[in-house]
Order: C-alpha cells, then structure tokens, then sequence
C-alpha cells in the first residue's frame, strides 16, 4: 500500500460562460484571473499535486489566487470545471468526481474535515457546541445517545473548549473557541484527510499561536494528513512540510516548504518572502 | 373498491364522489406510486374542493378516489365522530355518494377518514385508514429549501432531524415532541405522520390496514402499506415512549366515562374547573360503556 492519500491532476475551476482564450489570457503573467475577452474568471487552472498521509500541505498566496476555490471542490462544495482527484482510503481508490451525490455526501462526512475560516460555514448557530459535533457522529450513522455524549465532550475536551460549555450554543464563544469547535467537529469522524481554510485568520496572535499548537498536536497524535491554507507565511512556516504557491488560479510554486522560504524560485515568491522578512 | 367508474351525472351536476372520473383516476395512481415507494410523498393535482384547504381535503380526495357504493364509511376527527369537522365531511360524502353507507363502529367500516387518532380498536386488512395531513414533510423544520429535503430525503439523509432530537434530550432530558413524530417507514423515508399522537404511531408499524396520508394543500400523498415497517426516529439507548397517562402518585388514569385504563386520554377541565380524563376515541369508549352495562345487567 501507497502512503499517498491524495493525488490531483489538472484540478480547474472556471466561473463564467469560458472561451478558447481564458486560460491564454489569464494568470501571473497577465496578471489577472478574469479572460478580457469573455469575462469568466480563472478561479483555479491546471492545479497537480500529491498529498501523502500525515502530510500537511501548505497553500499560500494572495487574496483571490484559487486557495479557497482548490479547498472547496477537494471537499465537494463546488465541482471543478475541469481536472481529477482521486482518494486512496485504505486499498480502496476513489475517483472523487466521478462518484454520485450520496457517495460524495458519504465521503465529505465520514472521511473529510473542513475547518473554515468564517464560523458560520463551518458550525449551526442554532443549535450547541455539542449539537454540531454530534450531527457529525450522527451522518456517520453513530445513534447510540451516550456515546455520542460521550464522544463530543472528549472532542471539545481534546480542543480544549471546557465540557462544561458543550450545551451552550456557540455564538455565545469566542472566535478562538468557535474555532476549537469546528476543529473537533472536523474531527469527530477521526477522518484521515482535514482541510483547513484560513482558520487563524483574524484572531489574536496568541490565540492563533494555541490553535496553530492544536493542529501540530492533532497531526502528530493522529497522523491526520492537512492542507492548510493561508496567505500568512508564518503559518506555512510552522504547519507545512510542502508548500504550493499560487497566483492569479495558477500554482506558480511548489516543493519543501524550507526550500521555498531560503530560495524561493519565482519573483512574485521572493518578494512574498521577503516582505515577511 | 371502485366497480361502477362511468356513472351518470347527477342532476346537481357532478358525478358519483364529486370528481371527475379522470381526477379521480389520476390520484389512484398517485396511491398506487405512493404505496409502491413505501413513505415517499407523492405529489398530486390536488382539486379545489368546495371547502378550505387545511379543512381536510387532501384526505377527502383520497377518500372520494377510493369510495364505491359497497364502501361503508367511518370519519373522525381527534378520535370523535360528532365534531363538526367529522360531520361536514361525513354530510359531503353522503351527498355526493349515493349508496354509500355511514357508519361510527370502526369494525364495520371498510373506509375510515380521520385527522389526528387512529381508532384504537386495531384495524384490519379490509380497512383502508386515511388521514388528513397538514405538513406532509417531516424535514421542513430543519430544512426550508424543498429541492434540498428532496435531495435529503432520496439520501435518507436524517442526520440533521436526529440533531433535533439530541438537543431535545439535552434540554428536557427526553424527546418532547407529541404530535407528528418523524417516523421512518420501510427503513428509508421518514414521514410526518399527520398530527396524530406518539400513542398512534406504534399502531402504524407492520398494520394489517393500508395507511394513505393526503395533504391538500402541499399536493402530496404518501403510504404506509400493511405490514410495513414504520419506526419512530430514536437513538440506540432511549426507547421511544408513548404518552403515560400518570397521575402524581404513578397510577394509570381511567377514562372518567368507561373506567380504560389502556386507551389514548383527553384531558378536560370541567365546570368546577377540574381535570378530568375521557377516551379521545369516542366510538371505543361509548362501547366500552355498553359492555359495562350489558355485564352489569346479566
Ligand atoms: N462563485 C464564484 N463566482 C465567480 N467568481 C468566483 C466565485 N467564487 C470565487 N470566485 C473568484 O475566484 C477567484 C479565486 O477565489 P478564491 O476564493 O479561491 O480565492 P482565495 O485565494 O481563497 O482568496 P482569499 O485569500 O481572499 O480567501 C477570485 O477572483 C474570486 O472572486
Ligand atoms: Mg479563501
Ligand atoms: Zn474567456
Ligand atoms: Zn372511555
């Protein structure tokens, strides 16, 4: 058995009614993602990588450079426009797009975890902090009310929310704690691949430093392999061993996350290190 | 059930049952489809009655597409025969059906149209039980997009209705929902079950009557086929309970009427204010009363 756990080829995201010239008009060197002459917007073009289990795979780069849009479709909100991924889970391949709703419903749920930046995609606002954790129990077809008790309150204990928070609903927690409950609601079905989006973004930096702490935990416990995405390189820095950088929906960069920061290749990624410097 | 389809129009107008040979004919296929995918709600043309939508006549569609002059016809509404809906709807039958008898003894009807209760005398093979159903679709409380209960529901995809259970017991230690438990049928749809109690919905399971639940105004029919599996949402480990009917000391109320200790109780306040308990089937309980008598006079 492979230890590679991911592998994505020719991944591709076009918004828009697309042309011949899109992808001819678009990216760094054009410095634009939007085809000048139909408009569509190049959201993500041509994305490979492989990603290997327990790895964590960094992606960096400025607002708007396709980040979010390779996350989504890897996790089924959106469907690529173009391009494969395929899951090895165990010695069962799947190929990701070519499978049917309910299997891709089935797969987000019991193999996958998402953490987003923004709360509200990622938790119900309407129902408590162990609510949602055990709406995931529950899609993994778990019924038995104790356990699942049982099993969200050591998650929220292994992310560090107090169990004695785990009925309160969670619009009541702070943005580092609403944070910690998706990371364990990802977590519940103790998937083996999480996607985490920028999810340090707009906290303070010492609660960023404790739930950056809780990642590196969870991967080393777990061997839960990530990809991270972020446009903070001190995040790439502390979490990714590889690193891919995009621009404009293209991969302009990729390799060990230590090669990129000591000699970056491209311009724009000297620059984006040097800044940080 | 249906022998006679091609009756002439009765001088006010309209034919045997009120509609049309065609409308009629194109709910019985709606049954049928609803009876084959045992829970799925089965959209239908539903017709403007010459009453109220929420009155009742998705059932009574059901009921006019199903009668035929042999039928012998029971409806009830909260386990009562006398109520006024009951009677409305019963009236409408008579006029528009001539031939078709009326009945309030549950054994003796081969038809029962009901909204809220199923008759606590068990039902039999030659019956057909339908009950008017306001919500037909058990995820509209957590999902107000139908496309996506649509997709839900071909996923058997419930997770999100147990959440709501869960929170339940969080909150009150036990389930509380009393009426319309979701209830999932033939180990894939899951179904609101009308407005009946939680004591009615262990009577739907592996029922020797067909069950046909009509709604009106959402356009939809679905079924409970006899002898189907029909299982209340619940986790592993907290049993489903019907209502208990205890008083503060643990004892089994009685119908203050028959003296049941073991049908569904209507609480009522009576005139000195107090609350007293009654059968909310009224035909079960004037028969329980005759039975008494009749033993106390032999
Ligand atoms: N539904 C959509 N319709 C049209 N354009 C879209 C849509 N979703 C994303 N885009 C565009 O695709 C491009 C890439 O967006 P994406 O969200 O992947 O960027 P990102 O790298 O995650 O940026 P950020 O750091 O701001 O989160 C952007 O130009 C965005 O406006
Ligand atoms: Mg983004
Ligand atoms: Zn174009
Ligand atoms: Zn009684």
């Amino acid at each position: 058995m492979s230890n590679k756990i991911l592998s994505v080829r020719g991944l591709s995201r076009i918004h828009g009614e697309q042309c011949p010239l899109c992808i001819s008009s678009t990216g760094p060197e054009h410095d634009t993602n939007m085809c000048s002459h139909c408009g569509s917007v190049v959201a993500a073009h041509d994305v490979n990588f492989d990603l290997y289990r327990g790895e964590i795979l960094g992606i960096i780069g400025e607002s708007g450079s396709g980040k979010s849009s390779t996350v989504k479709m890897l996790y089924f909100d959106d469907m690529p426009t173009a391009g494969s991924a395929t899951f090895y889970d165990g010695d069962v391949q799947h190929d990701m797009f070519a499978l049917n709703a309910a299997q891709q419903r089935s797969m987000r749920n019991k193999r996958f975890g998402m953490v987003y930046q923004n709360p509200h995609l990622g938790l119900n606002f309407q129902i408590s902090a162990g609510g949602n954790i055990a709406e995931r129990l529950l899609m993994s077809d778990l019924r038995h009310y104790v356990e699942i008790r049982t099993r969200a309150g050591d998650l929220l204990a292994r992310t560090e929310v107090s169990r004695a928070r785990m009925d309160q609903n969670p619009k009541t927690f702070s943005g580092g704690m609403q944070q910690r409950v998706q990371i364990a609601k990802a977590l519940a079905t103790q998937p083996p691949l999480l996607f985490l989006d920028e999810v340090t973004t707009g906290l303070d930096l010492s609660v960023q430093a404790a739930i950056l702490d809780l990642i590196l935990e969870i991967q080393h416990e777990l061997g839960t392999a990530m990809i991270v995405v972020t446009h903070d390189l001190g995040v790439i820095r502390l979490l990714a061993g590889r690193t891919l950088v995009m621009k404009h929906g293209r991969v302009i960069e990729s390799g060990l996350t230590d090669q990129i920061l000591e000699d970056p290749q491209h311009a724009y990624t000297q620059r984006l290190v040097a800044s940080a410097l | 059930m249906n022998a006679h389809y091609e009756l002439p129009l009765e001088d006010a107008g309209y034919s045997f049952g009120f509609l049309d040979e065609y409308a009629k004919k194109e709910v019985r296929r709606c049954i049928l489809k609803a009876i084959s995918i045992p829970g799925y709600q089965t959209p239908y043309a539903s017709r403007e009655m010459p009453m109220g939508r929420g009155f009742g006549t998705g059932g009574l569609q059901l009921t006019l597409s199903l009668i035929g002059e042999d039928d012998t016809l029971k409806v009830i509404d909260q386990g009562s025969d006398d109520s006024v809906n009951a009677v409305n709807l019963r009236q409408f039958v008579q006029l528009t059906c001539p031939g078709v008898d009326v009945t309030e003894k549950t054994q003796e009807a081969t038809l029962i149209q009901s909204r809220h209760r199923i008759p606590e005398k068990m039902l039999t093979e030659e019956q057909i039980l339908v009950l008017q159903v306001p919500y037909p679709d058990a995820l509209v409380v957590v999902e107000p997009s139908e496309a996506r209960r649509k997709v839900m529901h071909g996923e058997a995809d419930y997770s999100r209705l147990l959440v709501k259970l869960y929170e339940d017991v969080v909150r009150f230690d036990e389930i509380t929902i009393s009426h319309r438990y979701p209830t999932r049928i033939n180990g894939h749809y899951v179904i609101d079950p009308s407005p009946i109690p939680r004591w009615d919905v262990p009577r739907l399971h592996q029922s020797p009557a067909l069950v046909l639940l009509g709604a009106g105004r959402e356009k939809k029919i679905y079924a409970v086929p006899p002898y189907t599996v029909a299982e209340p949402l619940v986790f592993d480990d907290i049993a489903f309970r019907v209502e208990d009917f205890r008083d503060a000391n643990g004892q089994r109320i009685a119908c203050r009427c028959c003296g049941s200790t073991v049908s569904f109780l209507d609480e009522l306040i009576d005139d000195a204010g107090n609350i007293t308990h009654q059968c909310s089937d009224s035909t079960y309980c004037e028969e329980q009363q005759e039975t008494i008598s009749a033993r106390k006079r032999a």
